[in-house]
């Protein structure tokens, strides 16, 4: 017992000394499993967060949207890629992490249960989905784990045009015909508050939180990120002159920072419960790709062995 | 000569734009992540052909349009791809089936193309072959793997062969356009092009086990404008943001 | 780690970004041969025109040392500090040295 509790003090110290954790160091159990749940999860979320702006890819209104998107929705794919490598680095295969997520076991963030239905939810989801992502990202670029750590600086690289593709859609929207402005307005209406929703709950009810403060997975509690990410966008939504559905959305300039409504936390909690308006599509969609890819993959294999076969013959 | 060249030009643009349509279908619903990524690779490096293409073909025209208006604003009687292209993705060896066809195809037509008179279309291939190359390469060894992979993958990949093979008499078609173009050195000779088409046709399906199907009857028509029902669909979803707000920037 | 046999298995990527330089580890992913493995990381490692030259080995034949390992391993060289150029003290004058 006094090993374990040992290996936990040099484990934690190794933590407080800004070292990083790699996959054969010593670990405790919860770290691990916290870990395991919060990578997986969010490799589940790249990967369903293909769904919502794949389906606008054959019908991007130009193509120079059309590539772009396309670009980008491949970005997720490979997002989600590193990650699942990241938590194979931990003992845990691709095909049983991949299998919770068919069966409906592990979560993925609730946003994209949302569903996209004009061209400017590709605006709005590149500039606040990914933007409110990005928050999230920066900071776990220091994640005290190596391997994930390792991930989110390669994807952090790649996710930087995200962003700004997403609002450069928008300002083009908001400065064209009357039509387009109406459709970026209603986007952001849309996608606004379940954007907030995406750092999780408040900081009271955020039952993984403390601990991962405290093992530097996380670096940031929700209810900062949240607020950094609503000082910014605020401002981002000025310049191209749509408007925050928030009607106690305002400055503060005691704090420094906007003050700001009430989540709809009845609304998250339903839709984190499987009640959103698309997780039965996007789980039908992961299992059909997944099940009607399994002769493709049991096919590669068939032929790998045999060509292998006959080499070493 | 310049309508000749437009119609050729659109031809190739058409071809190209059209298949880039379908792949992109699949972007999120591939059967690995991995194979996902590849694919999407596939539909953009074909996207990026096609608009190279389009935005020359504009030029070409001579009255304004651009690679969008030509994209977004032309109705299925406009459209002179093959028939091949607008076949749906169906089952993923249906995909490679008819992206190995078409890229059998494509790599010695982009090859020969780099020498043609017309600066711009060399100019385009010179850039599509190095792509062209990998696509050939990745689709066959993909006919490969499913031929002499499992007996599933084997049936599944012979009836793909066997429902395309009626689209691909199409791009060997020739016609006056074509022929002008061919004497003109703008174009190579279709006949060197199916040559090696046929060439790596048959070496392929040798390796992976497959039957060349017979030459039976062809399908005709694309190059004319007459396509197949799918068409109108694919326009239909393509078209219609863009239709539905005319005018404006995106 | 479940073995699956019907599973892909796993690569570790290395490439190498320019002629010249080394070949770094970049990640890992699945391919059914290693043929597979060098396009499936052209596509996945290098879409913004990252490597010049791939290097792809089954994880299973990657052998790692042990943390606990490394005290012995290690330390021993924090005390051989004339293996560093900076140990010499160099007559004054002298050049190119």
């Amino acid at each position: 017992m006094t090993d374990v509790k040992n290996l936990e003090e040099l484990f934690q110290a190794k933590i407080d000394a800004e070292q990083k954790i790699e996959p054969k160091d010593w670990m405790p159990d919860a770290y691990r499993k916290n870990l395991i749940r919060q990578i997986s999860q969010h490799a589940h979320s790249e990967v369903v967060g293909m769904l919502p702006e794949g389906n606008w890819i054959t019908r991007a209104p130009s193509l120079k949207r059309k590539a772009i998107l396309l670009a980008k929705v491949q970005d997720e794919a490979g997002h989600g890629l590193y990650l699942y490598s990241a938590v194979e680095t931990m003992g845990t295969s691709r095909e049983q992490t991949i299998d919770d997520l068919l069966s409906g076991k592990a979560k993925y963030s609730s946003i994209f249960n949302y569903p996209t239905l004009s061209w400017a939810d590709i605006g709005a989801i590149g500039w606040l989905v990914d933007g409110a992502a990005i928050m999230n990202q920066v900071m776990l670029c220091r994640t005290s784990y190596g391997p994930y750590a390792r991930a989110m600086v390669r994807i952090c690289k790649e996710e930087s045009f995200h962003q700004r593709q997403g609002y450069e859609i928008m300002a083009v929207l908001a400065k064209g015909s009357p039509e387009q402005k109406e459709m970026a307005q209603d986007a952001l209406n849309r996608w606004w508050w379940p954007s907030l929703m995406m750092f999780g709950p408040t900081d009271a009810n955020s039952p993984h939180s403390e601990q991962s403060m405290k093992w530097k997975i996380k670096r940031q509690s929700n209810d900062e990120l949240r607020q950094t990410f609503i000082d910014r966008t605020v401002q981002q939504a000025e310049v191209i002159g749509l408007s925050i559905p928030d009607p106690d959305l305002k400055w503060n300039e005691e704090t420094q920072h906007y003050d700001w409504g009430e989540i709809d936390w009845t609304e998250f909690n339903n839709v984190v419960a499987g009640n959103g308006p698309c997780n039965k599509e996007r789980l039908a969609a992961r299992n059909k790709a997944h099940n009607d890819g399994a002769w493709v993959r049991e096919a590669a294999l068939a032929y790998a062995a045999k060509k292998a076969k006959r080499k070493a013959a | 000569m310049s309508s000749k060249l437009l119609t050729y030009t659109l031809r190739l643009a058409d071809d190209i734009l059209i298949l880039s349509q379908r792949l992109g279908e699949w972007c999120g619903h591939g059967p690995v992540l991995e194979e996902d990524i590849a694919l999407t690779n596939r539909a953009l490096d074909h996207l990026g052909e096609a608009r190279n293409l389009l935005t020359y073909a504009g030029q070409v025209e001579g009255k304004g349009r651009s690679e969008d208006d030509l994209a977004y604003l032309r109705m299925e009687r406009q459209y002179t791809n093959v028939k091949l292209v607008e076949q749906p993705n169906g089952d993923y060896a249906h995909t490679m089936v008819r992206s190995f066809l078409f890229d059998a195809y494509h790599l010695p037509l982009m090859q020969a193309l780099t020498k043609s008179k017309d600066e711009q279309l060399a100019a385009i291939a010179g850039k599509s072959v190095k792509e062209a190359t990998y696509h050939l390469r990745a689709s066959s060894e993909w006919i490969i793997r499913f031929g002499d992979g499992t007996e599933e993958s084997h049936q599944r990949a012979q009836a793909a062969l066997e429902d395309l093979w009626t689209y691909t008499g199409e791009l060997f078609e020739g016609d006056a356009v074509l022929e002008e173009m061919t004497s003109a050195g703008m174009a190579p000779d279709i006949a060197s092009i199916k040559e090696a088409w046929s060439k790596t046709v048959d070496q392929v399906l040798a390796e992976a086990t497959l039957k060349r199907p017979a030459d039976a009857f062809m399908m005709t028509g694309g190059r004319k404008g007459l396509h197949s029902e799918h068409m109108g669909f694919i326009l239909a979803e393509m078209q219609h943001v863009t239709r539905a707000y005319p005018g404006v920037e995106w | 780690m479940s073995n699956n046999p019907n599973n892909w298995p796993l690569w570790e990527i290395f490439i190498q970004s320019k002629r010249g330089l080394e070949h770094k580890h970049v990640g890992s992913l699945h391919a059914a041969d290693p043929q597979m493995a060098i396009e499936n990381a052209r596509d996945v490692y290098t879409r913004r025109q990252e490597g010049n030259s791939i290097w792809v080995v089954l994880a299973e034949h990657m052998h790692a040392s042990r943390p606990e390992d490394a005290e012995s391993f290690y330390d021993p060289a924090d005390d051989k500090v004339y293996r560093h150029p900076t140990f010499y003290t160099m007559p004054e004058g002298a050049k190119y040295i």
